[in-house]
């Protein structure tokens, strides 16, 4: 409950503010209240668009955001890997509000490029330890009882680039792994029953169409309990990028499982030990031993205003910190914020939606005195999960796990707003 | 001693809580599952055409052979461009050969060799996506020999004549092959052993790390984003 109280004593009483209003109001009528700063322009000019004629409706059958928002799109880190074609790019959390990721701005992650499938070609194959290997095609699919649910989607190796110390300055490249929308899609277990499972049956291995045939082994019970077939994200049809025409929603988990293009799911008894859960996707530890089928994704936070790419630029006085929390686990029941690196910490208000496996929206107001501030976020899931410093996860993993890196983010904002990535002690 | 007791009993209370129930599969929970009559059956061609993978046990391993020095002919021709001459990988394309004892270093190396734990992943991963670009063109006994040669790279097998067919596939094994755990997570306090801390937490803070330092950001115009 301490998340619904405000983060800064800004209520004001009806009374007081009616109050407030007429001393204003019989001030301007007495002329007094005028201010002594140079008129604007912007004001005092009539500009074009209040003018002239703008577009008229059409001129952009599928909208488009503003031209002044041209620098809201995601971004590409080229030192990471070979070949755009398979490599990652990320979401622009600086730039978003609310919980809900753009559909253009969700985060890109391929192996062999974007599968551009047709529709009318598309089949889905179930078959392995089932009574009749079945087909499905798209309109098939559309016709089983369909279901809408806000879902994160995080890569597992979110933030990976950070184990070993402070490393990308903007949440865009350390955090922007993960987005969130709404998907329509029809129930898993609805599929798998038509084609009847077999009583020995443990394990689905789900695929992909794509060049890569993405694969990997996902435990039968996690398929039954809340898996879906989706095909729409926040309305529309999912995007290339984003599996069109269907994509396997795996909730909770990490983004890898969510394959893209599903064309095929087997079920078997056995696990598969596919490419990407045997040489990626398991966690290296300083022992050199490796944790494997680590799916489910920690309760995580970062403040995304200010960030490296979104300085303060209004200087001392009123300021709103924003962030986004989430958990694989179930909700966000709590976010701090700390402004002194971690001496005291101060609960944050989540505003907006709180549902299970979701993106959070917290924010944190407060009066900036224009000093320098070590900024950091921790969340705590509905599990009472607390989110680890880094530090504490180097202690218990070392630095080669490459995935699962939750550890608290620490922004340091200098005194003239600007913002770096930073460790502190 | 009584202690110690009680710490291996909420140790085995959280395995119990955190494991994921992959044993018991619970489809009775809400009744009877409900049949729509959709879709159609699968022909037993239909199946045999996307139907490419294979598991450790050998299981959906296709008929045919292939020997490590024929192997080394197409790993020349359709992989080294990217992978390199030895399986030391160009530029930042996956290296393939090497790294044995390097998993405990600061500088991991994880090939097939040094880390993969079964055979039967490189098998299934080299008929389904590999020659990047050019998926599935390879023949069956085209992946054999690839499979072969890269055992024969990795010093897992000796004699570049060694032919690996469906018969002695799963007879092999991986050096790396027990050095995987399970998901013992979470593995950090959760609220109900440790609250986090809210006032006074810490007397001091010192910077201990800088990202500027590094300057490995692709180019941030802070006036434009």
């Amino acid at each position: 409950m301490e998340n619904k109280k405000p983060a800064s004593a800004t209520t004001t009483s009806r009374r007081g503010f009616l109050r407030g209003g007429l001393v204003a109001g019989s001030a301007m009528l007495a002329g007094s209240a005028v201010a002594k700063t140079k008129s604007e322009k912007a004001i005092t000019e009539v500009p074009e668009w209040s003018q002239l004629l703008g577009d008229g409706v059409d001129a952009s059958p599928y909208g488009k955001p503003s031209k002044f928002e041209k620098s809201v799109v995601r971004k590409n880190v080229e030192w990471l890997t070979a070949t755009t074609e398979s490599s990652v790019n990320f979401t622009p959390l600086h730039k978003l509000e609310g919980i809900i990721t753009p559909n253009g701005l969700c985060f890109e992650r391929h192996h062999s490029g974007v599968a551009e499938v047709d529709p009318a070609q598309y089949r889905l194959m179930i078959n392995g330890l089932v009574d009749k290997p079945m087909v499905f095609t798209m309109e098939d699919l559309k016709r089983f009882p369909r279901e809408n649910h806000v879902f994160f989607l995080e890569c597992a190796a979110n933030s990976g680039m950070e184990w070993r110390g402070a490393q990308l300055n903007g949440c865009q490249f350390t955090h922007g792994m993960v987005h969130n929308v709404m998907y329509t899609g029809v129930r898993l277990k609805d599929i798998l029953a038509e084609a009847g499972v077999k009583t020995n049956a443990k394990w689905l291995m789900v695929e992909g169409a794509d060049a890569s045939g993405m694969n990997r082994s996902v435990p039968l019970q996690k398929g039954l309990d809340d898996c879906l077939i989706a095909f729409a994200m926040n309305g529309e049809a999912l995007r290339p990028e984003q599996g069109y025409p269907a994509r396997l929603v795996v909730p909770g988990w990490e983004g890898n499982m969510w394959v893209k293009w599903l064309r095929r799911i087997e079920v078997g008894d056995m696990p598969w030990h596919a490419r990407e859960e045997t040489s990626k996707y398991t966690d290296l530890m300083e022992n050199g031993k490796a944790r494997r089928f680590t799916w489910e994704m920690d309760c995580k936070s970062v403040i995304t205003n200010p960030s490296p790419q979104a300085p303060i630029v209004h200087g001392k006085g009123f300021t709103v910190i924003s962030g986004v929390a989430w958990s694989g686990r179930g909700t966000v029941s709590r976010v701090d914020v700390t402004i002194d690196g971690g001496k005291n910490w101060h609960t944050a208000r989540i505003d907006g939606p709180s549902l299970n496996k979701s993106l959070h929206r917290f924010y944190y107001e407060f009066e900036w005195d224009g000093r320098p501030l070590l900024m950091q976020s921790r969340a705590i899931d509905s599990t009472g999960y607390v989110q680890p410093t880094k530090d504490a996860l180097r202690k218990v993993r070392g630095i080669n796990s490459i995935y699962h890196n939750n550890g608290i983010q620490t922004w340091h904002v200098k005194a003239g707003g600007e913002v770096e990535n930073v460790e502190i002690s | 001693m009584l202690k110690s007791v009680n710490l291996m009993a909420v140790v085995m209370a959280s395995i119990v809580l955190i494991s994921p129930a992959v044993s018991v599969i619970n489809t009775k929970a809400a009744g009877p599952q409900k049949k729509f009559g959709l879709g159609r059956m699968a022909t037993a061609a239909e199946v045999k055409a996307w139907d490419i993978d294979v598991r450790p046990d050998g299981r959906g391993l296709p008929e045919g052979q292939g020997k490590a020095s024929d192997g080394e002919k197409i790993y020349t021709s359709k992989c080294a461009a990217c992978h390199g001459d030895f399986g030391e990988g160009v530029d930042r394309w996956p290296v393939l050969v090497g790294g044995k004892g390097t998993l405990k270093s600061d500088d991991p190396v994880k090939t097939i060799g040094s880390y993969w734990p079964y055979l039967s992943t490189v098998f299934d991963y080299v008929k389904r996506a590999m020659p990047f670009g050019d998926a599935q063109s390879l023949s069956n006994n085209e992946v054999y020999a690839l499979t072969a040669y890269l055992l024969f790279m990795n010093e897992i097998v000796d004699d570049e004549n060694f032919v690996l067919s469906k018969n002695n596939f799963s007879k092999i094994r991986m050096p790396n092959e027990k050095n995987f755990t399970k998901d013992p997570r979470p593995d950090t306090p959760l609220m109900s052993s440790k609250k986090p801390c809210m006032k006074a937490c810490k007397t001091a803070v010192k910077i201990t790390k800088r990202a500027r330092v590094i300057d490995v950001t692709p180019t941030i115009d802070t006036k434009k984003n």
